[in-house]
C-alpha cells in the first residue's frame, strides 16, 4: 500500500530535530533508518501527520571510545555496528547480534537507535541494550537526560521517550575480553526471534566470575535472566546447563525455549 | 518535495511527495523498471538496489530518503553494451527462470561479493537470506555467485572471461546431427 501522505522535514541539527518535534505535535514522528516505520506507514498502522528524517545528522553516526564506556550514536547503522573494532573488542554480544539483524539490505538502512526506540520484544537489540547495562542518551526541550534500559523499555513497542525527545547516543559500559554468543530461534530466514536468547560471559581459569543475559520475545520487552547470572557466578563452566533452567520459572512453550535456549547460549559462549 | 537524485550515472531534478516510495520513483518517473515490485512488504529483495554502494530495498525506502544520493539500479550495470560478470554468471549458470527474483539477486550479489571476494556455499546463502526465489531452489544462483567470484578475481580480465564462457558453450548441444 501506500502510505498515507504527511510533512517531511530534514533539520539540521539535534537541537533543530527536537524544536520541530515540540512544533508539529505528538503526531510526528522522528524517521531514522525507516527499516521498520516504512511498512508500518505502508500498512496504514500509523499515520504520522510530519515525518522528521535525521538521516543527515552525521553528529548522531559512529562508535566513540568513551574511557569505560563506548558511546554509539543513535543513527549508526547495523552494517556499521557489524564491522566497528570498538564493538568487536569491547561489546562482542552487541557484534553478534547485530549479524543476526534482518538481511544485509535492512542492515545497511536500519539504525541501532532506531531498533530501540521502535522497541518490537521480537527485535534483538532490547535484550543485550538490557543485559549489558546500556544507558541511553536522551535529547529535548529540557536538554539531555540519561535513561538506563532497566527503564527505558516500558512495554510492547513503547519506550520511556517523550514525543518530544529523541535519542542521540546510547553508553554501553565495556565489556573487555567477555565471551558471548546470540541463540536465536526462528522458522526461515530472516524471521524475527520466536525466542532468543543474547548471553556474555568473563570466565578467568575455568571458572565464571560474571555473566550477563537477556532474553528475546518472552514479555512486552525484554527480560534480565537475573537468577542464571547469580547462579554462575563463581562456577565452574560444567554448572551452565543447572543454571539456564533458572532462566524461566513457567511451564508454557516459551518458558522452555527461555531455558532450553539459555543452556545453549551460555555452552556456545564459554566454549 | 524538490529531490536531486543520481541514478545510474545521470542526475534527476524532481518534484516528489514525500509519501513516493523510492521503487515507485524508479519505476514510474525514471521508466527504469528493471528493478520491480515484488512482494511489497520488505521479505523478498527482489527490489534490492545500491544506494551509495550498499544494497537496500527499495520498497522500504522514500525517493526523499535518496535526495543527494546515488542510486544504482540493474539497468546501470552493463558497460559499453557488455553485461556486468554478475550478469554473464546468472545467464551462463541457468540461476533463475522465471526471473523475476533476478534484479535483486544481482544487486545484492555484488553487493556480497565486494565484501567477501571468495564465498564459498555457506557465505552466498547467508549473503543472499534477504532474497527470495521461488523457482529455482537457489541450487544454481549459488553457483553462479561463485562463478562470478572467479570472473571478478584480480586478473580475471576479458580473456579469462573468453574462456570461461568457451567452456560453457561446449557443454551445450551444438548443431543437427
Amino acid at each position: 500500500m501506500i502510505p498515507a501522505d504527511f510533512r517531511y522535514l530534514f533539520p539540521s541539527s539535534v537541537d533543530e530535530a527536537v524544536r520541530m518535534l515540540a512544533e508539529e505535535g505528538e503526531d510526528a514522528k522522528i524517521i531514522a533508518g525507516g527499516q521498520s516505520l516504512v511498512p508500518v506507514l505502508r500498512m496504514r498502522l500509523a499515520a504520522p501527520t510530519a515525518l522528521i528524517d535525521i538521516g543527515g545528522l552525521t553528529e548522531l553516526t559512529g562508535v566513540r571510545d568513551d574511557g569505560d564506556s563506548l558511546l554509539i550514536g543513535a543513527m549508526t547503522t547495523h552494517y556499521e555496528v557489524q564491522r566497528d573494532h570498538l564493538v568487536q573488542d569491547h561489546a562482542l554480544l552487541l557484534r553478534l547480534v547485530t549479524d543476526t539483524i534482518a538481511d544485509p539490505q535492512i542492515r545497511h538502512r536500519g539504525t541501532f537507535g532506531g531498533s530501540l526506540c521502535h522497541a518490537d520484544p521480537a527485535g534483538d537489540l532490547l535484550a543485550p541494550a538490557l543485559a549489558l547495562d546500556a544507558v541511553m542518551i536522551i535529547a529535548g526541550p529540557g536538554g539531555r537526560r540519561e535513561v538506563p534500559a532497566a527503564e527505558f523499555f516500558v512495554d510492547y513497542f513503547t519506550t520511556a521517550l517523550a514525543p518530544d525527545e529523541i535519542l542521540i547516543d546510547v553508553r554501553v559500559p565495556k565489556y573487555t575480553g567477555w565471551r558471548a554468543h546470540y541463540e536465536k530461534l526462528n522458522r526461515v530466514a530472516q524471521a524475527w526471534s520466536i525466542v532468543a536468547v543474547a548471553a556474555t560471559v568473563q570466565v578467568r581459569d575455568g571458572v565464571i566470575s560474571a555473566a550477563r543475559v537477556g532474553l528475546t520475545n518472552v514479555g512486552s520487552g525484554p527480560v534480565r535472566a537475573v537468577d542464571v547470572e547469580a547462579a554462575l557466578v563463581g562456577q565452574p563452566t560444567s554448572a551452565i546447563s543447572e543454571a539456564a533452567r533458572l532462566a524461566s520459572s513457567g511451564d508454557g512453550y516459551k518458558d522452555n525455549l527461555a531455558r532450553v535456549l539459555t543452556g545453549r547460549a551460555l555452552t556456545a559462549a564459554v566454549g | 518535495m524538490h529531490i536531486s537524485v543520481n541514478v545510474d550515472g545521470v542526475t534527476y531534478a524532481d518534484e516528489v511527495e514525500p509519501r513516493l516510495l523510492l521503487v515507485h520513483y524508479l519505476r514510474e518517473r525514471l521508466s527504469k523498471t528493471g528493478t520491480v515490485v515484488g512482494c511489497d512488504t520488505g521479505n523478498c529483495g527482489a527490489c534490492t538496489v545500491h544506494l551509495d554502494g550498499h544494497s537496500v530495498k527499495s520498497c522500504q525506502m522514500l525517493a526523499v530518503q535518496a535526495n543527494g544520493h546515488d542510486v544504482t539500479t540493474v539497468e546501470g550495470l552493463a558497460r559499453d553494451g557488455k553485461l556486468h560478470p554478475v550478469q554473464e554468471a546468472f545467464h551462463s549458470n541457468h540461476a533463475l527462470q522465471c526471473g523475476f527474483c533476478t534484479p535483486g539477486m544481482i544487486m545484492q550479489a555484488i553487493d556480497l561479493l565486494a565484501d567477501e571476494p571468495d564465498p564459498d556455499d555457506e557465505t552466498v546463502r547467508k549473503g543472499l537470506e534477504g532474497n527470495l526465489c521461488r523457482c529455482t531452489g537457489y541450487q544454481n544462483i549459488v553457483r553462479a555467485v561463485q562463478d562470478a567470484a572467479q570472473r571478478m578475481k584480480p586478473g580475471a580480465g576479458p580473456d579469462q572471461e573468453r574462456h570461461s564462457d568457451e567452456h560453457i558453450t561446449a557443454k551445450q548441444p551444438v548443431g543437427g546431427e
